[in-house]
């Protein structure tokens, strides 16, 4: 099935290639990712959190051209694009301070309401842990708090890099559980990158695999991950 | 204040026996410094002799332009000497040499304008030596600082950049403590004068016979000229540099490049 035929497009890469340290991490990538639940899968070096990266304008490709919503993804703000497009990294980067503090500063950024009581019952966290010092959270706790502070930005797009790879199974499963709940109460569409293609086939509709810097495959979830 | 010495070449040569002492401990204790005493000691003694002659030939010709010219100097070498310290930071000599010559033309400017000190080689060129000095030791350790937290916090940096954040607003943190360092020494220095340490005008001055309430005096109008050095030097260098870290696009480059 061809990504036009599938939904709407989100983003879509031309001819991407991205050199860092002399080597090519990504090479020629063209691929194409629809509204929805989209699974990046492939192994640790494929490029998954690089093209997480560009799409989020953190780093520029050196050649190639990406567009989001059909408008290419240089001719947005970075500033307001990454709002809409927001990255939640792999390794939790809270700024020092409260849990609230840190889902006041996102707000503020973006010009929005700082209701932490909702965002943090959306990633999965009591209300009580607003007053909570970033410092003494788990790490899973942490992935959460990070969780919340980008949905206090209400963002168009969820980027996802490795949410679950610091985690136990309980953790990652309740983590799981939080994405498809929000997947079901939010208009959003979450870009997923994974090394593990069990987790995206039961969080992904669309699958785009990776390795060593170029897509192999991607499409359908039962196309790909068949 | 009009005191004069005369110190004998012999006198500095008999000094010496502390530098072999030096030497002795470094080799004693196998510090591995015997090298770098001997270059430090032979430096000191040809650049101190060297501009001891530049001195004396501007005191002579009492011109202004040859004073900013040799402030000039200090500062392009203050600049060169505090870039090698700051090697984390992309493109330091610039931010590094606006600092020092914001630093320099503010203080000295400032201490004319408000009756301290006459506008000439006399006063200028010592007064900006320590101010240039004393700014340059800011500003290379404010800017060694920032580029320590900012390679030490890039995922955190970048994770706030992911947020919607300027540069600016996600280098704020870093800024501030980079800043902090950089004052933070000649503060405790001064909060200390006269306690733990004599600082060196005071000495000159007290050894070359001057009475002590000037000596106090015109020490108090150097350490606070300091303070407003550094805090200028530290301010302009890390507000310019924090910059050469993002690009236009707001992204964290991804790797400091090791020149200006």
């Amino acid at each position: 099935m061809r990504l036009r035929d599938h939904a709407a497009v989100l983003f879509e890469l031309r001819g991407v290639s991205l050199i860092r340290g002399g080597r090519r991490v990504l090479d020629s990538v063209g691929t194409g990712i629809p509204t929805g639940a989209t699974a990046i899968v492939g192994p640790s070096g494929a490029g998954k959190s690089t093209m997480l990266r560009l799409l989020n304008r953190l780093a520029d490709p050196d050649a190639g051209t990406i567009s989001y919503r059909d408008r290419p993804l240089a001719s947005y703000d970075p500033l307001a694009l990454r709002r809409e497009v927001s990255l939640v990294p792999q390794l939790p980067a809270l700024l020092d301070g409260t849990v609230e503090t840190n889902i006041a500063y996102a707000a503020e950024l973006a010009g929005k309401r700082a209701d932490s009581r909702r965002c943090l019952r959306l990633a999965g966290l009591d209300p009580g842990f607003a007053g909570r010092d970033v410092a003494k959270l788990s790490v899973g706790e942490r992935q959460r708090a990070m969780l919340a502070r980008a949905l206090v930005q209400e963002p168009a797009v969820l980027l996802l890099d490795e949410p679950t790879s610091a985690l136990d199974h309980a953790a990652r499963d309740a983590i799981e559980a939080t994405l498809a709940e929000l997947r079901r109460e939010l208009e959003i569409s979450i870009v997923l990158v994974s090394h593990d293609p069990e987790q995206a086939r039961r969080l992904g509709e669309w699958v785009v695999r990776m390795e060593g810097g170029r897509v192999t495959d991607s499409g359908p979830l039962a196309e790909v991950l068949a | 204040m009009s005191t004069s010495i005369h110190v004998s070449a012999g006198q500095v040569a008999a000094t010496l026996a502390l530098v072999a002492l030096a030497a002795a401990v470094s080799f004693w204790r196998k510090a591995d410094l015997e090298r770098d005493i001997g270059i430090a000691t032979l430096r000191s003694f040809v650049q101190l002799t060297a501009i001891g002659y530049v001195i004396t030939l501007i005191f002579e010709a009492d011109t202004i332009w040859l004073v900013l010219a040799l402030l000039a100097v200090m500062v392009v070498f203050g600049a060169l000497t505090a870039r090698s310290r700051a090697k984390k930071v992309p493109s330091a000599f610039w931010p590094l040499l606006i600092a020092l010559a914001t630093a320099g033309a503010t203080t000295l400017g400032l201490v004319v304008a408000l009756g301290v000190f006459e506008a000439t080689a006399r006063y200028l060129v010592p007064v900006g030596g320590m101010v240039i000095g004393n700014a340059m030791t800011a500003s290379a350790v404010a800017l060694n600082r920032l580029g320590d937290e900012i390679a030490d916090s890039r995922a955190g940096i970048e994770a706030t950049l992911a947020l919607g954040a300027t540069a600016t607003e996600a280098a704020a943190p870093f800024v501030r403590r980079a800043l902090r360092s950089g004052m933070i020494a000649l503060i405790d220095s001064t909060k200390t004068t006269g306690l733990i340490f004599f600082p060196g005008t005071m000495v000159g001055m007290l050894l070359a016979g001057a009475d002590p309430t000037d000596a106090v005096r015109l020490q108090l109008i150097l350490l606070y000229s300091l303070l407003g050095s550094v805090a200028i030097a530290g301010l302009v260098a890390t507000t310019l540099a924090y910059r050469n870290f993002f690009t236009p696009a707001q992204q964290l480059r991804e790797v400091a490049e090791p020149r200006a």
